[in-house]
């Protein structure tokens, strides 16, 4: 009975460990031609092998998601995730691990040249460890890609909807982008909130940025003011542009019952009125 | 330049970020053949009410977008198709005011007077498919 296979790898790989580190980085420095991160990843490269040849020695299946692959896992997670918040392609952080093989089949073609039962059994389980090792590096970097997204929605609402003081009772939400379902629950709360903190009695939502008003966005900007209006706070809507008038008449929405305005800058001169502040002007000497 | 149209790119339609790509894919389109800042306003805003009902209704579809172009004419070809339950009673789901799904109830009517050419075809339990031309005017 001859020795398991996944020994005979790790032997190999022990025994010629520094030969093939070299010839790996010298493969990596050819694939990965104007990156600029040659030290980084030789230094990966003589991490990586001695925990590669131990998980192989010790694991018993072609599976790289037991525990004896943890230490091998990790190493690539990190270095997965520092690449993928780098901007690299999901290619160029496979290479890493696909251009071990190259290396490696070479010596598994000396050391067992006269033994090909050996030489494919080799060439076999490294084959299917590496692929399954380099799929894990993409899936790493395309999970930490997700997080990176995800993350700057979460920013992109949180920035987007921010209520600022004008005057005296007098609020103003600049709305920017588009107006979807979630954003605009964020939007209304975060109004409503203000409304109670301030005490304020009138709010300007000014949708001067927002390119497209159609009826479901018609809809939230009227349950917000409706919303307002219970807590005792009037609504100005402003940054009605011409185009934006003319296909809400078209769609038909009733906007009568709100105070529409065309700037933010008359909504302010109405809300100053109706707060009971008065703008004179100055008279120059 | 009378050889009619470019190969239409069919959209997906299965989320709220599908309609937002679909719009701001009119809205180049649009700009593209010409159309004024009114009228392109009206066409992204009435696809933006069809996608819409595409999702909400349907729970998704596609929606097609290509440009016509007809002797000196250009405009603005888009299909929205889904394989939802379909619409019964066309003449009441066109009625400004009337909804099944919680809105306003004036995107189907809406649209319509949004564009130049409407057109909806339904079978029950089939699916519906709505499209809409609007012209280049000169």
């Amino acid at each position: 009975m001859s020795q398991p296979s996944s020994n005979i790898l790790a032997d190999v790989i022990n025994k010629y460990e520094a030969e093939l580190t070299n010839d790996w980085k010298r493969t990596l420095t050819q694939v990965s031609v104007g990156t600029g991160l040659e030290s980084e990843l030789a230094q990966l490269c003589t991490q990586f092998l001695p925990l590669f040849s131990r998980a192989v020695q010790r694991a018993a299946q072609e599976n790289i998601n037991s525990t004896e692959w943890d230490e091998a896992r990790n190493l690539l997670a990190e270095f997965s995730r520092l690449r993928a918040r780098q901007g690299f392609t999901p290619t160029q952080t496979a290479m890493f691990i696909f251009s071990l093989k190259q290396p490696l089949f070479s010596l598994f073609r000396r050391e067992f040249a006269t033994q090909p039962a050996e030489l494919a059994d080799a060439t076999w389980l490294s084959n299917t460890l590496l692929d399954q090792l380099g799929l894990f590096t993409v899936e790493v970097f395309q999970q930490s890609r997700d997080q990176i997204i995800s993350r700057q929605q979460q920013e992109l609402l949180e920035l987007s909807t921010p209520v600022v003081k004008l005057w005296q009772n007098i609020l103003a939400l600049p709305l920017i982008g588009t107006l979807d379902s979630s954003r605009t629950q964020v939007v209304m709360e975060s109004l409503l909130q203000k409304i109670i903190e301030t005490g304020a009695a009138i709010a300007i939502i000014d949708i001067t940025g927002v390119p497209t008003v159609d009826t479901l966005v018609a809809q939230h900007l009227l349950k917000t003011v409706a919303a307002a209006r219970l807590m005792g706070a009037d609504c100005i809507i402003s940054g009605i542009r011409p185009q934006i008038a003319q296909t809400i008449v078209h769609l038909g929405v009733d906007l009568e019952d709100v105070i529409t305005k065309a700037t933010l800058a008359d909504a302010f001169v109405v809300a100053l009125q109706r707060t009971g502040a008065t703008l004179s002007p100055t008279l120059k000497a | 330049m009378t050889s009619d149209v470019q190969i239409p790119s069919a959209m997906p339609l299965y989320t709220d970020d599908d309609v937002v790509r679909v719009r701001a894919q009119v809205r180049q389109f649009a700009v593209e053949i010409g159309l004024s800042l009114v009228d392109q306003t009206k066409v992204v805003t009435a696809a933006s009410e069809l996608a819409r009902n595409t999702l909400r209704h349907a729970g998704g579809g596609e929606a097609r977008l290509q440009i016509l172009q007809r002797e000196n004419m250009r405009g603005l070809h888009l299909a929205f198709s889904d394989r939802g339950p379909g619409i019964a009673d066309i003449g009441l789901a066109m009625t400004d005011g009337y909804t099944s799904g919680g809105g306003l109830g004036l995107g189907l009517g809406g649209a319509k007077r949004l564009v130049d050419e409407f057109e909806l075809t339904t079978e029950v339990g089939k699916g519906t498919t709505v499209v809409i031309i609007k012209w280049k005017r000169f």
